[in-house]
């Protein structure tokens, strides 16, 4: 059975009605089906995209696969994603993974056994003048020592998994978006 | 030290400048409202006169690429603006966006009355989720402002503005392959002029579009304040280079941060309003403007850091997007230059073999050279495989890519050659790095 129920649908309507074409809303449509799967597109995810789209599964494939943060897999349920990039490099970033590594007992871009955590290294977030810097779901944590990221684990144990990203029209006030 | 006004920061740190009642209050919308009684083509001239130049990082004029859009309104115009920052040592977008959301938007509504466009799509790289939340809320309060929607402010003009969200892909910040994005596809980039007709006639949707760095649409705020002449009259260095421009500092110096700098300010005052060398370290290389730009020597210091002067001086590829990446003595740059030749190689789209293979290859000889098993001609190799993709790949992803390689050569030879004859003894731990002893915590 689908999980696309009424409500996401208008919601994809929505974000089609912003752009000439159907296929435009592809990028935002997988935003939406990555959310309402619980954070990874499952065979199933796609297929549904696909069909209110009106587009061939395989265009809809090959684009969710282009994008690193669609979900091909399931992940834990916090990604911690560590910037590895030279700034963030030249500022601790190798020993806040090889840390997080031991503290998780997993390697970078592996999940922990239980299902709570994914480790993965990221490319530059545009935070480099707060490096080292850590994503995890939408928010950004800067200036990052291995102990702060010891707490931020802890916390995180027994918070909500976040999105990802929240999808766009999510925010609205007016009822436009 | 050379005065250093405030045009795009000038609000920066005023309370609450993010919502539109401040923005207001704070002279917020007036450019947008003089621009509004003002024909196309006279804010194409003022940008002229001004000199701007896209702050994306290509450096290209802002007002060529704008009079190649058509002069009427025949089909749907579309300003698109680039918010993909994903070049590393880039941060200045981001700050851009959370801080002074009206900054961007009252930009884009210049730039869309000179553009003859009545749509504009903010493409946002998709782990920017706060400053997309910003942003869209900020596009929600103009809305609701009466400064978007239809027939604004009695012009008889309707201007919308969505934000769209990217999902992980640096490649897409280059502007074909955004286009490409933003149209439901993957992020490949498309032929270009001469081979295929301009983005100003058929861009997205095949409608004329202009593509836009965040920070050149903000510029056009205090631009038209002040007219373009008077813009064109700040500026250090070349005549060239006008305006100023924000840089992303970070690395090893005092005081990291975003810092809105005149453009030609000689280098050795950039560093010192950086706070200057971290723990009084020796400057041993720096990155003058993201990481496709290159290493580039601790001297001269005294040079105008602009679009002309980082070239000039430095032998580096340019200013590009203005991410200052400043390195101590201490930091190995084989490892550094390793790190961004696998960032390159991850995010080449692979499309083209110069770039798909060669920079696989570059990886496995950094590869060889960090693991300790290393030899002599690998030197040469990785510059014969830089040659092969020089001039030779489809976008400037892969010429980018092979200025850090190039560059490190070109300076430090010597570390090269050291971690190939000694071994993996020579080469240093990397959770060394910049750790607690070196970090600033
Ligand atoms: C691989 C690659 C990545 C790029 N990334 C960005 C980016 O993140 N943001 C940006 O504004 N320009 C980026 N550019 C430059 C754009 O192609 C384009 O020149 C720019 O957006 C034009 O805007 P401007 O004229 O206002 O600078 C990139 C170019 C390449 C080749
Ligand atoms: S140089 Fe070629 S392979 Fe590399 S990103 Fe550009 S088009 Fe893709
Ligand atoms: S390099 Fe880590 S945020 Fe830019």
């Amino acid at each position: 059975m689908g999980k696309f129920d009424d409500t996401v649908k208008a919601r994809l309507d929505e974000l089609i009605s912003r752009y000439p074409t159907k296929k435009a809303a592809l990028l935002p449509a997988l935003w939406v089906a990555q959310e309402v799967y619980g954070g990874w597109l499952p065979p199933a995810a796609l297929e549904e995209v696909a069909a209110h789209l009106g587009l061939p599964e395989a265009e809809v494939q090959g684009v969710a696969t282009f994008y690193t943060m669609y979900n091909i897999k399931p992940r834990g349920k916090h990604a911690i994603e560590i910037c590895h990039n030279v700034p963030c490099m030249a500022l601790g970033a190798e020993q806040l993974i090889q840390h997080c590594e031991k503290s998780l007992g997993v390697h970078a871009g592996e999940t922990t056994p239980d299902g709570m955590f994914t480790l993965a290294r990221v490319e530059c977030l545009g935070a480099c003048c707060n490096a080292p810097a850590v994503q995890v779901g939408g928010t950004y944590y800067e200036d990052v020592t291995p102990a702060q990221l010891d707490a931020l684990l802890e916390t995180l144990k027994s918070a909500p998994s976040e999105v990802e990203a929240p999808p766009q029209g999510q925010i609205s006030e007016t009822g436009r978006f | 030290m050379s005065e250093q006004p405030q045009l795009l920061y000038k609000h920066r740190h005023v309370e609450g400048i993010a919502r539109l009642d401040v923005w207001t209050q704070n002279g917020g919308y007036e450019s947008f409202k003089k621009a509004l009684k003002m024909e196309p083509d006279a804010i194409i001239d003022e940008v002229r006169a001004s000199g701007l130049r896209g702050r994306g990082g290509a450096g290209f004029p802002t007002h060529i690429k704008w009079s190649a859009v058509p002069k009427n309104r025949d089909a749907e115009h579309y300003l698109i603006i680039n918010a993909d920052e994903g070049e590393p040592g880039t941060a200045k977008d981001r700050d851009l966006m959370n801080s002074l959301p009206h900054l961007l938007i009252e930009g884009c509504l210049i730039s869309m009355i000179a553009l003859r466009a009545s749509k504009c799509y903010i493409y946002i790289r998709g782990e920017y989720v706060e400053p997309w939340k910003i942003v869209q809320k900020a596009i929600n309060e103009a809305y609701k402002g009466g400064f978007l929607g239809k027939n604004v402010l009695d012009s008889g003009l309707d201007f919308d503005i969505y934000t769209h969200l990217g999902a992980g892909a640096y490649e897409c910040g280059e502007e074909s392959a955004l286009m490409s994005s933003l149209m439901g596809e993957r992020g490949m980039p498309r032929m270009k002029p001469p081979y295929a007709p301009l983005p100003q006639i058929k861009g997205v949707w095949d409608r004329p579009s202009v593509v836009n760095n965040v920070e050149t649409a903000a510029t056009l705020v205090p631009l038209i304040e002040m007219g373009g002449a008077e813009y064109a009259k700040i500026g250090y260095g070349s005549p060239r280079s006008r305006g100023t421009k924000l840089f992303s500092i970070s690395g090893h110096v005092n005081k990291p941060g975003i810092y809105e700098i005149v453009l030609g300010t000689p280098f050795r005052e950039v560093l010192e309003l950086a706070g200057g060398m971290k723990d009084g370290k020796k400057l041993k290389t720096y990155i003058p403007g993201g990481s496709s730009m290159g290493f580039a020597p601790p001297e001269p210091l005294d040079y105008p850091f602009d679009y002309e002067g980082i070239p000039q001086s430095t032998g580096c590829l340019g200013l590009g997007s203005g991410g200052l990446i400043i390195f101590d003595e201490t930091t190995p740059i084989v490892p550094l230059a390793q790190r961004l030749t696998e960032f390159y190689h991850h995010e080449s789209c692979g499309k083209c073999t110069p770039c798909r293979e060669g920079l696989d290859w570059l990886c496995k000889v950094y590869a060889r050279i960090t693991s300790g098993a290393g030899q002599e001609s690998d030197i040469d190799l990785l510059w014969d495989i830089c040659d092969n993709i020089r001039g030779k790949s489809f976008c400037p992803l892969g010429e980018g890519a092979i200025w850090p390689v190039m560059t490190s050569l070109k300076l430090f030879r010597d570390e090269y050659l050291s971690y190939i004859r000694t071994g993996v003894d020579a080469l240093p731990d990397l959770s060394t790095i910049g750790g607690p002893s070196g970090a600033k915590h």
